[in-house]
């Protein structure tokens, strides 16, 4: 899923605090499971902003509304009936859906309500991680299944760099070093002989790197 | 072994003598005298001296500048070079640029992690790692092409080094890794400062039981203490660093004002047990801000006079 | 026992206070609450094993939100008694009423009142 993390209220305050009736439009996909911008953190947020405005002398409309995605047409149309009668929006979906939200209603100010971070897993309850960077090639067959790119402080194809000690990184001694869960893989895997194999040059052309990507599928284009 | 380059190093290593390189930390400003003044305290006790790349990836006067300032005083440097700060494009722009003074000498690093420096909000490149700058350093020389496959006028001259910690984690691959690296084309190896010698001697045994002794030149690390902090220090916060409890106690069990005397004392030992060890082609002594303790080591670990080779 | 607690206490019943949520929190103050104490099992007693841990980190959350619209996170408290212990279910009641009013009307109250008037 797509990770995010809720923004102080106090900037979204800052950012919108001009307005007189806004939408907080929550998203029911992977910021709803990982507790960000779903139905109960729109209200959570909304409730919150109506009694700051009201402690502030002013009656703001704070309306709460939650998609099923903000990252499909179908689903942000669902508000074009009710779109104009706010004068702003805070969308704490994923950066996507801010986005796609910024496009489909071109004058309508739209405000994001969380951070986003990462495409990753729910490790525990309350506890989310890295998993994938979306470098647009995949190589997980050759390192045992944990991605370097995603996993490694510095994306290193042949790793471990020097700074790895008892399996953490050097950046941060909670941190696992992802060289190390991929040699630990390899052994389990009994792929050992595959360390030596030396991973050529990365062709970062389909990651960010490249331009933003686009995949078009003729076999299910209409 | 005949030689590939016009590096003396490379030269001297051939020729079967022990080699000694030093390093040098570019100042933090643009003053070329600290570089000109640590390189003419030891140039006559080494053959070569590694300029660092930003090392701790604290923003310093680059690299490359410092290694044409020793050239142009007829001392060989070693270009070290970082794959955190630089993609594809600017690593091979600076190989030609070094390559247009005649630096022969290139060491491929990684590069510390932008944390722990004074752009910790930085971005990273990481575009290739250590191993493929090996890799492309050696197609830039023997094929004479750039990456992108179009000739090179005046291909660079470069003997071809990298790092070598034989104290990270996980220790199983340590002998591989170098075997990888050896097979991505590197030349010379400057290892980890070494103060766990057993360690260090049971990762050379193995190195010489696959025969990579035959196929790299290893350099030994060794860095100096000048006080039991430093030891302290060393053991405890600087990453892959391994320094026994019993040598920490030794420098803790001096009295402050010999310390530093005791932590050359310590070096110069290091050396002299390490020159035995099969597979161990010469030193690389790193003295941090020290570098006017280097003629002292090298003159009592016996490795004085340098030899001279055409 | 027969007991007396402040009438300005209201009793919302829920199965267990893991199912206090912070939104709940901060409806009641929307709707004019001056101040709201959760009053859970004993640590370590919850049927749920961890319910009545979650309904502390909540208030937490709750009273951190609170603080910064500028409600105040002191008008939110847990507490933790035995079902059998009705005079500790009244000492609490009886502290957070002084505290509350000692803390005043919350300030939403005003806020409304004004907003209609004008």
């Amino acid at each position: 899923m797509i990770v995010a993390d809720k923004k102080p209220i106090e900037e979204i305050i800052e950012t919108i605090k001009d307005h007189q009736s806004i939408l907080v439009l929550g998203c029911n996909e992977c910021v709803t499971v990982c507790e960000a911008g779903g139905k109960k953190e729109v209200g959570i947020l909304a409730s919150a902003l109506r009694m700051h405005f009201l402690q502030q002398g002013r009656e703001v409309n704070i309306a709460e509304r939650t998609l099923e995605r903000q990252c499909d047409h179908e689903y942000l149309e669902e508000i074009r009936d009710i779109i104009d009668d706010y004068d702003a929006v805070v969308s704490i979906a994923c950066g996507v859906g801010v986005q796609f939200m910024a496009e489909k209603y071109q004058s309508k100010p739209i405000y994001p309500g969380v951070n986003t971070l990462f495409m990753g897993v729910t490790e525990a309850r309350g506890v989310w991680t890295e998993r994938c960077q979306g470098c647009g090639q995949c190589i997980l067959a050759s390192t045992g299944g944990i991605c370097p790119v995603s996993r490694c402080a510095k994306r290193i194809f042949n790793g471990p760099c020097g700074g790895s000690a008892s399996g953490k990184c050097e950046v941060d001694k909670e941190l696992e070093c992802g060289w190390q869960l991929i040699i630990d893989r390899l052994k389990a895997l009994g792929r050992m002989d595959d360390y030596e194999n030396i991973s050529p040059l990365k062709d970062w052309s389909t990651d960010r790197a490249g331009g933003p990507r686009k995949v078009v599928r003729e076999d299910v284009e209409l | 072994m005949s030689t590939n380059t016009p590096s003396k190093l490379e030269k001297i290593l051939t020729a079967g003598h022990l080699a000694v390189t030093s390093e040098c930390g570019p100042p933090r400003g643009s003053d070329p005298e600290v570089i000109t003044e640590k390189a003419n305290l030891i140039k006559d006790h080494v053959d070569a001296i590694n300029v660092t790349d930003n090392q701790t990836s604290m923003t310093r006067l680059c690299s490359l500048a410092a290694c044409i300032r020793l050239k142009l005083m007829g001392v060989e440097p070693v270009l070290q070079m970082v794959t955190r700060d630089r993609n594809r494009i600017a690593l091979q722009s600076d190989i030609l640029g070094a390559a247009s003074f005649d630096i022969h000498n290139i060491l491929c690093l990684s590069g510390d992690h932008q944390s722990f420096g004074d752009c910790a909000q930085g971005q990273n490149v990481h575009d290739i790692d250590s191993m493929q700058l090996i890799q492309t350093v050696r197609h830039m020389r023997d094929d004479g092409k750039f990456l992108g496959g179009d000739d090179i006028k005046r291909p660079p001259q470069m003997f071809v080094g990298a790092a070598a910690n034989p104290f990270a984690d996980p220790y199983e691959i340590r002998v591989p890794r170098l075997a990888k690296k050896i097979a991505a084309g590197v030349e010379f190896i400057q290892t980890q400062c070494i103060y766990n010698l057993d360690k260090f001697e049971d990762w050379m045994k193995k190195v010489c039981d696959r025969g990579l002794n035959e196929k790299v030149y290893i350099l030994a690390g060794l860095t100096p203490m000048k006080s039991a902090g430093m030891a302290r220090y060393m053991k405890n916060r600087v990453p892959g660093m391994d320094v026994p409890d019993d040598i920490v106690k030794r420098m803790a069990d001096t009295p402050k004002e010999k310390q530093a005397q005791e932590g050359i004392d310590i070096c110069v030992e290091a050396i002299q047990r390490l020159k035995e060890v099969k597979g161990v082609s010469g030193f690389h002594i790193m003295a941090i801000e020290w570098e006017e303790k280097v003629p002292e080591i090298v003159e009592r670990a016996g490795l004085h006079p340098r030899p001279s080779v055409n | 026992m027969r007991l007396s607690y402040p009438t300005s206490i209201k009793i919302i019943r829920v199965p267990c206070t893991g199912k206090v949520d912070i939104l709940h929190i901060m409806r009641s103050f929307e709707k004019g609450a001056d101040g709201v104490y959760v009053v859970g099992c004993r640590e370590g007693d919850c049927h749920y094993n961890s319910g009545n841990f979650r309904a502390r980190k909540r208030v937490e959350q709750a009273q951190q939100l609170l603080d910064t619209i500028g409600i105040g996170g002191h008008r939110v408290r847990m507490c933790n008694l035995s079902s059998s212990d009705g005079p500790l279910f009244v000492k609490y009641a009886q502290e957070m009423h002084e505290k509350i009013l000692e803390a005043g009307p919350n300030p939403i109250k005003l806020a409304k009142k004004k907003a209609k008037a004008a």
